[in-house]
């Protein structure tokens, strides 16, 4: 790496980050290894941490993890790699011309290039009662903290939404103790990652677990006096709650690119590079937006974060494209993965394993003999690997009839020589 | 019941010697019987799988009688036996004793052979009496009665040890009587042993231990001989002492022989063989003295299969190799007691002991020893004229024993329709479910194999006890108990006092002995015949049950007779043999443009008759468990069908299905059905339905292995196969095919429709239509598979795999599955796959669940790439890579791999 390494000047380049969460410190960590000393790398952070693993608050929540098994990097990596922390102190302003940035605390840096990687912001749903004390979000390890407060005290919990992090969090605050009603507008839990039929199952799980289920259910407003006492439907029935989560999804935190004249439409906009509309300013991860799509997921914030820094380091050879998403519920016993289009429609085909005494349905979308989709539930060991063959678009035709056994299956049957193309 | 019960197996003719003991857990155990002659300790795969087959499953345990609707409904012995005798004496009385009749089996002992004879011939006075033996070996007897006299094989099975030329004609000796063929093979292997020349038009099993295969036309057997016969007179290969002195009739015998089959190269031509292999053989023939001929149903099932077997003894004549060590014709039968049968006179054509219908004499000499009413004096009806008959309504009481013709006899569905218009039909069997079964009025639980007590005779005359080793289960009775205790309820109980087969035994050594060879005192004319049992008339019980294995003719010192005729004095009244002359006759039916192909039939290695004992091993189901039509791959292309496949074949009688298939062994022109599969073990493949009712015109046997077929496509929408612990109805699939195994039944099945939904269809099918019910299931509705299992209390209790292609799954691992008393987690997940996973696949416990990399994968690599942390290992295996959550463990198992190292 190190013929990367320019001719030390006066003065190194300085790049400034603002962000301290997974896409950002990613970034950092891909511009390390390929040109280690090109920058003096300063970071903001708006949390009072190093960095950590945002995915593993759910099991932080469940209490399966501590917080120090969560963290990713330390301060003493920081130091460590000469890069200047600021934690808790929140980037304010950006003043292009200037080429400087304002932290809420005033400190003031001047940058050659610019990381925005502010991630983003949970929807808070624009109900009465929003406001009440008892409401949280699920986004930070403060929020977590406030969970955890919470089950110490109180008995019942209503988390809405019914998408990742809302069954996420039901389970956690479950698992400590807490009933919990779990609302969701749709008929379909993970409306977004599963069919209805993997759904069923995971709602009979759920409900096995000792959650309460409202599904098809619209939350009008949240009432209580002193701190929330409980969640108003629109079908008039009520939910009582000492804790309120919302779940119900997340939006580009684009507000302080938006502020200093950085083209934003829902997300920053950027290119293939990742370069915002100004040359010298780069976003990564949830904050942006790359042709229409935005992000929550973390397998295209680390292809971002790739791309980015071989930019950055002036490699420019590595270009960004939205690849298929997959996604994987993080509840300890439930194993659930879904990945590429596992609705299907004109012109696929279906493979369906149903096993419901184990609990399990598989579910994989096939189109002219490729894999465009799956839906794991129960056995979800494989996903990886279907995820791989939707990426390579690889011809499943030799092994059809055993695909949806696995990849121990076909390997063998490759093995045995039915041509499989390697 | 403790320590090894010598006894006799009950498959083919060899007539193996048995050591049959129970176990303490009821199990049967069997070995060969060393001190047996006939085996020497040998047993073929059927015979050492006879503790499999003992089961009482399915067993006909109480005697039964079919109500006018239909229904059964189980009695008491007297009940039954009065129906019989009630209903026989009914039509005795109004339509005369040749409206009854008797069709009995090469199964039967001696002693119940004996008992059911003397009641048609001398008591009803009808010779109504035919045996499925007419199916197998008629054309031999009569054949033995044309050239020696009477119905008599001269040599044994050391001739096969001692002979320099062994020519198996019409003979898969290799797979139907196994253990004679080993005794061949060995003898050949032991340097100095027989050449061995195989006629056969397929290239089967024995062939591949021939030293000379001549795939000879089907039906042109004769010429073969007839040739045989010219070329040895041609080239002086002659015995002319012999000739002279012991024989008749061979200048018509040559004439015939030469005047078509002189010239070997129009043989050659006729037979369709070449003519260098041909002349091979004659001068094989010619050349050793000791040469042993031995044929089987290739020459006997055959519209001139007498004229075979004489065409084929008349050159043992000429040479005068007969009765002598390592020389002689040599039938060799199919069944355990065709010899017994014909000795005690269990055909329609023949009296008893070796005595004829039609000799005034005989009668005289049969009657006055039995001292009975009545003597039968003209030929009874032979078993395809006697379905005839009773289909013609000219018999009205039919009494099957032990055999199955609706699945055995030719034109078999006729047999059926023959069946249901006869006005009072019983069975005696120890099945209960056969095809021919239901059509029984009244059905009589025999005794079976292991429980029935009494002799049998090999195919080298060697008398040999079956004796009883299990308790009667049921209400199961002997057979000659049964027929007597009618007898006696017909009013003959004179003649029937009997307390056992040893009783019966003695009158039947009597009577072979009665007025034989000298007359005696009284002047009564006296009729020499070799079947003299005289010496063995004066057993105890305690002797008879103690018996060894003996060939008959027995001496007066009770020493057997291993060869007959070595004095070259036969059984005819001038004690010459006759050369039969046999012009060449074609097969019945020739195949013409519509029916093109020729259809030959014949057992398989592991099967026996229609399976009804067989049927239940899953050991003996593992060679060969379906139906199928032998073909050459010329003709499947030529009628559009496709091995692996389904295919109807069609003659001018019936028609069947079977899966294709290309042994090899076939000529263009020619298929090849086995002929045990029936309703029970499958929907539609009864080959006796195609087969010709033609009949030799001397022995009345039929024509099984030449008739004229069309193959045509069996389309079906899909394949399948389902394995349940228990029966499945098997009217739900088109087509099927039930093979038994160790835990389960499976069923190869097919079905003609698409299926809506084929998860109703077939948890309807399985008996899980419990909503509750465990089920598992696969779908790839676009190619049309569908898999499923049922599992009850963790235990598989039925699956199913169903596919539009022929890419079903092996059955092997599925079917080992059946073995556990319960399914592990890894099976249950391998179950739809019908298959474990591949060698190498078992990753472990998944670590990193987003790329699914298992602990042993990660383990392996940080072995075996040296990795040292998870930064390496996410580069190798991606493991790591994506959410990052498993890093910790990943750490973990780096440190553990570097300790063990280190260790």
């Amino acid at each position: 790496m190190g013929q990367a390494r320019q001719p030390m000047s006066e003065r190194r380049p300085r790049l400034v980050v603002i962000g301290n969460g997974m896409a950002g410190i990613r970034t950092v960590e891909e511009l390390l290894q390929l040109a280690p000393d090109l920058y003096d790398i300063s970071v903001f952070g708006a949390e009072p941490y190093g960095n950590y693993n945002r995915i593993m608050l759910s099991l932080l929540l469940s209490g399966e993890k501590r917080a120090d098994e969560i963290m990713l990097n330390t301060p003493e990596w920081y130091a460590a790699h000469g890069i200047a922390l600021y934690p808790g102190d929140p980037v304010v302003a950006i003043d292009r011309a200037r080429r400087r940035v304002r932290s809420r605390a005033g400190v003031e840096l001047a940058y050659d290039r610019l990381l925005i990687a502010t991630g983003s912001q949970p929807v808070v749903l624009p109900v009465p009662g929003n406001d009440l004390p008892g409401v949280v979000c699920f986004r930070g390890i403060d929020d977590v903290e406030r969970m955890v407060a919470a089950a110490g005290t109180y008995r019942r919990a209503a988390v809405i939404g019914g998408g990742l992090l809302g069954i996420e969090a039901a389970n956690g605050l479950s698992r400590r103790g807490m009933q919990v009603c779990l609302i969701h507008r749709s008929h379909v839990l993970l409306n977004q990652q599963l069919n209805a039929d993997a759904a069923r199952l995971l709602a009979g799980s759920l409900q096995a677990r000792g959650l309460t289920l409202r599904l098809g259910a619209q939350t009008v407003s949240l009432y209580g006096r002193e701190r929330v006492e409980g969640v108003a439907l629109a079908d008039g029935s009520r939910i009582d709650a000492d804790l309120v989560v919302m779940a119900v999804g997340v939006h580009p935190d684009a507000a302080l690119a938006k502020a200093s004249g950085i083209h934003c439409e829902r997300g920053i906009v950027v290119d293939d590079t990742l370069q915002t509309y100004d040359p010298l300013v780069y976003a990564v991860g949830e904050c942006v937006q790359h042709r229409k799509a935005t992000f929550g997921l973390v397998a295209p914030a680390w292809e971002q974060a790739r791309v980015c820094a071989a930019h950055l380091a002036r490699f420019g050879h590595r270009h960004y494209r939205a690849g298929e998403n997959a996604t994987r519920l993080k509840v300890t016993g439930i194993d659930l993965y879904s990945a590429g289009d596992f609705i299907g429609g004109a012109g696929t085909e279906d493979l369906v394993l149903r096993d419901p005494r184990r609990g399990i349905y598989k579910r994989l979308v096939l189109k002219e003999n490729r894999l465009v989709g799956a839906v794991l539930y129960g056995d979800a060991k494989d996903g990886g690997w279907y995820f791989e063959l939707i990426q390579n678009g690889t011809d499943i035709a030799p092994w059809r009839d055993r695909l949806l056994f696995g990849r121990g299956y076909c390997q063998a049957s490759a093995a045995g020589g039915t041509g499989v193309a390697a | 019941m403790n320590g090894a019960h010598a006894t006799t197996c009950p498959y083919c003719g060899v007539g193996c010697g048995v050591l049959a003991s129970v176990g303490a857990d009821g199990a049967v155990g069997v070995t060969g019987d060393p001190g047996h002659g006939s085996n020497l300790g040998r047993l073929c795969v059927k015979g050492a799988a006879l503790g499999e087959t003992l089961d009482l499953q399915g067993r006909l345990l109480q005697p039964t009688l079919r109500e006018p609707g239909g229904a059964l409904r189980r009695v008491g012995w007297g009940e039954a036996l009065d129906r019989v005798a009630g209903g026989f004496r009914r039509i005795l009385d109004n339509h005369g004793p040749d409206a009854v009749a008797f069709y009995v089996s090469g199964q039967l002992l001696t002693e119940d052979y004996y008992v059911v004879n003397k009641l048609a011939k001398g008591y009803i006075g009808t010779a109504n009496i035919d045996t499925n033996s007419r199916l197998c070996m008629s054309s031999a007897v009569a054949g033995h009665k044309r050239a020696f006299g009477e119905d008599v094989v001269p040599g044994c099975y050391e001739d096969l040890e001692q002979a320099e030329l062994i020519v198996l004609a019409g003979s898969n000796t290799a797979w139907c009587h196994p253990v004679v063929f080993q005794r061949m093979v060995k003898a050949k292997e032991q340097g100095a042993g027989p050449r061995i020349v195989v006629i056969d038009p397929r290239f089967t099993a024995t062939c591949e231990s021939a030293d000379l295969h001549l795939p000879i036309r089907p039906g042109t057997d004769v010429w073969l001989f007839n040739g045989l016969l010219s070329f040895l007179f041609r080239h002086g290969a002659i015995d002319a002492a012999f000739v002279d002195a012991h024989t008749q009739g061979f200048e018509q015998a040559l004439a015939a022989a030469e005047a078509e089959a002189g010239d070997p190269a129009e043989v050659a031509r006729r037979c369709g063989v070449q003519l260098a292999d041909l002349l091979t053989f004659y001068r094989w023939f010619a050349r050793h003295g000791k040469t042993v001929s031995l044929f089987s149903q290739g020459v006997n099932q055959s519209s001139s299969g007498t004229d075979k077997v004489n065409s084929l003894i008349n050159c043992h004549l000429l040479t005068g190799r007969i009765g002598k060590p390592g020389m002689g014709p040599f039938s060799i039968t199919g069944q355990p007691n065709a010899m017994g049968g014909r000795e005690v006179g269990g055909l329609a054509n023949m009296l008893a002991a070796h005595m004829d219908l039609h000799e005034a004499v005989h009668r005289d000499i049969v009657q006055s020893f039995w001292d009975s009413p009545r003597i039968a004096s003209r030929p009874g009806l032979k078993a395809v004229e006697l379905f005839d008959a009773v289909l013609e309504g000219r018999v009205k009481a039919l009494w099957i024993m032990g055999t199955n013709p609706v699945v055995s006899l030719p034109d078999a569905d006729r047999a059926k329709r023959a069946l249901a218009a006869c006005e009072l039909v019983v069975c005696s069997d120890i099945v209960e479910a056969t095809d021919t079964n239901a059509f029984a009025h009244v059905l009589l639980p025999a005794l079976g194999w292991g429980e029935k007590n009494g002799t049998v005779t090999s195919s080298e005359r060697r008398i040999s006890r079956q004796r009883p080793f299990l308790p009667a289960p049921g209400e199961a009775r002997a057979d000659w108990r049964i027929v007597r205790d009618v007898a006696q309820r017909l009013g003959f109980g004179r003649g029937f006092q009997y307390d056992g087969p040893h009783d019966i035994f003695i009158e039947h050594a009597r009577l072979t002995a009665f007025r034989n060879h000298a007359p005696r005192g009284d002047g009564l004319p006296a009729v020499p015949r070799q079947l003299d049992l005289g010496a063995l008339a004066a057993l105890s019980r305690q002797d008879y049950d103690a018996l060894a294995p003996v060939q008959w003719p027995v001496t007066a010192d009770g020493r057997g007779t291993p060869r007959l005729f070595a004095d070259g004095r036969f059984a005819h009244g001038d004690g010459r043999a006759r050369f039969v002359a046999t012009p060449g006759r074609a097969p019945a039916h020739a195949p013409d443009a519509e029916y093109p192909l020729v259809l030959n039939t014949g057992r398989v290695r592991d099967q026996w008759h229609t399976m009804t004992r067989t049927g239940k091993s899953p050991r003996l189901a593992g060679h060969i468990s379906e139906p199928y039509l032998d073909m050459h791959p010329h003709d499947a292309l030529r009628f559009g069908v496709r091995e692996g496949e389904l295919a109807r074949v069609r003659s001018r009688w019936g028609a069947m299905v079977a899966r294709v298939r290309h042994g090899g062994g076939i000529l263009a022109g020619h298929v090849f059905v086995p002929i045990h599969w029936n309703d029970q073990y499958a929907s539609d493949a009864r080959v006796g339905g195609l087969v010709n009712p033609v009949v030799d015109p001397v022995s009345g046997e039929p024509e099984f292995k030449h008739t004229p077929v069309r193959v045509e496509p069996f389309p079906v929408r899909w394949y399948g196969f389902a394995f349940g612990r228990h029966p499945l109805p098997t009217a739900r699939p088109h087509h099927w095919t039930l093979i038994r195994g160790e835990h389960f039944l499976r069923y190869e099945i097919a079905h003609r429709d698409r299926l809506a939904d084929c998860g109703t269809w077939a948890r309807a099918w399985l008996g899980a239509g419990d909503p509750d019910a465990d089920w598992l299931e696969y779908e790839d509705r676009s190619t049309g598979v569908y898999r499923a299992a049922y599992v009850v209390e963790d235990r598989i209790e039925a699956c199913i795999f169903l596919s539009a292609r022929q890419d079903l799954p092996a059955r092997q691992w599925l079917a080992g599955l059946f073995a556990q008393d319960r399914l592990d987690e890894s099976d249950r997940a391998s179950l739809l796959a019908g298959e474990p996973p591949g060698a190498g696949a078992d990753t472990g416990p998944i670590v990193c669940s987003c790329f699914g990399v298992g602990r042993n994968t990660l383990c392996a690599a940080i072995r075996e790439q040296g990795l040292e942390t998870p930064a390496q290992i996410t580069a190798s295996l991606r493991a790591g890579g994506n959410c990052g959550s498993c890093v910790p463990e990943l750490r973990q198992l780096i440190t553990e791999a570097h300790a063990e190292a280190g260790a």
